[in-house]
């Protein structure tokens, strides 16, 4: 009679675990979040830095001097910079951990995930250029923070419930960014660098540190 | 006393049935490739538990291409629905009545 019943119980897992693997990408790896957050830190202090330059020289022309103009320049190439490199970077680690599982990183479920991803990604990001066109700067940080944490959360339902908190926590950031419009870079460093490493070890301890001593 | 098994389906009986059960209750529609990339199983394999479920009619199947290749899709219909929870609340019953 036990026998059976740990049948069951085994079948039942069994179910769980086909459900979950044929509709969830869950091969997202907690390393993609460590590597992606710290080169956002890395871009952010370059910003910093840049920033720091341009108000030493800072000079009557102000905002709508040709030092600024470039600066502006400077920073959008930096921040397109960070994006591409986080981006070849995170996926290298989850494609590692996918060939490790023994799933393919391209199939219906990731593909599922990256269009329910891109869909308020892309809006934010074509959202940001435009208040840039209007030489609105100041709100890009907020909304970079609100639109990839809306993104997230929209994400979660294809992979990790748990990346859930991990939007929550961008929108909210976000939202008090938009209290303190000054420290937009200090905002976006907490979401982008600090929360990604915070989320990447909590991953990686909850589901991988496992898998690597076995 | 109820005898707990009653309510297993024989059909499920399988692994490989019991699988594509589980895929095609939490999606939509599944290919008949990425079925066998989940389940692991050979073209001639699965396709024999395919026609088993669709031929009690648990499966609706679907026949199109994509460009040239045929891409045959599955989803579950309500009797097939109903059959795998009526299995699943089984499966969860033998273990209550044990405890």
């Amino acid at each position: 009679m036990n026998d059976q019943n740990q049948q069951s119980l085994d079948t039942l897992q069994d179910i769980k675990r086909m459900m979950e693997r044929s509709s969830r990408f869950i091969s997202l790896s907690g390393l993609s979040g460590i590597a992606a957050g710290t080169i956002a830190l890395i871009g952010a202090a370059l910003a910093r830095n840049m920033l720091n330059a341009y108000y030493q020289k800072y000079d009557d022309a102000g905002y709508s001097g040709s030092a600024f103009r470039s600066l502006k320049l400077d920073l959008l190439l930096l921040g397109m910079g960070v994006l591409v490199a986080a981006l070849i970077i995170s996926f290298y680690f989850t494609w590692r951990k996918a060939r490790h599982d023994k799933q393919s990183v391209w199939n219906s479920s990731s593909k599922r995930l990256i269009i329910n991803m891109m869909i308020p990604l892309i809006s934010g990001g074509l959202f940001v250029l435009s208040m840039l066109g209007y030489d609105q700067w100041q709100f890009v940080a907020p909304a970079c923070l609100i639109f990839y944490g809306l993104a997230l959360v929209n994400a979660s339902k294809y992979t990790l419930t748990d990346v859930r908190y991990l939007g929550i926590v961008q929108i909210i950031l976000g939202l008090i960014n938009t209290q303190y419009i000054n420290l937009g870079l200090y905002f976006w460093a907490a979401g982008f660098g600090l929360m990604h490493i915070v989320y990447g070890i909590i991953m990686w301890w909850k589901y991988e540190r496992k898998e690597q001593t076995v | 006393m109820k005898n707990p098994i009653t309510g297993l389906n024989k059909v499920f009986d399988n692994r490989i049935r019991l699988g594509v059960m589980s895929i095609l209750v939490v999606n939509e529609e599944v290919s008949f490739n990425d079925l066998k990339q989940m389940l692991e199983v050979t073209d001639g394999n699965l396709a024999t538990h395919l026609l088993h479920l669709e031929e009690n009619g648990y499966l609706k199947v679907k026949k199109g291409f994509i460009g040239k290749k045929t891409n045959t899709t599955y989803s579950v219909t309500k009797a097939g629905e109903k059959a795998f929870s009526d299995h699943i609340a089984a499966l969860e019953n033998m273990i209550r009545e044990v405890k």
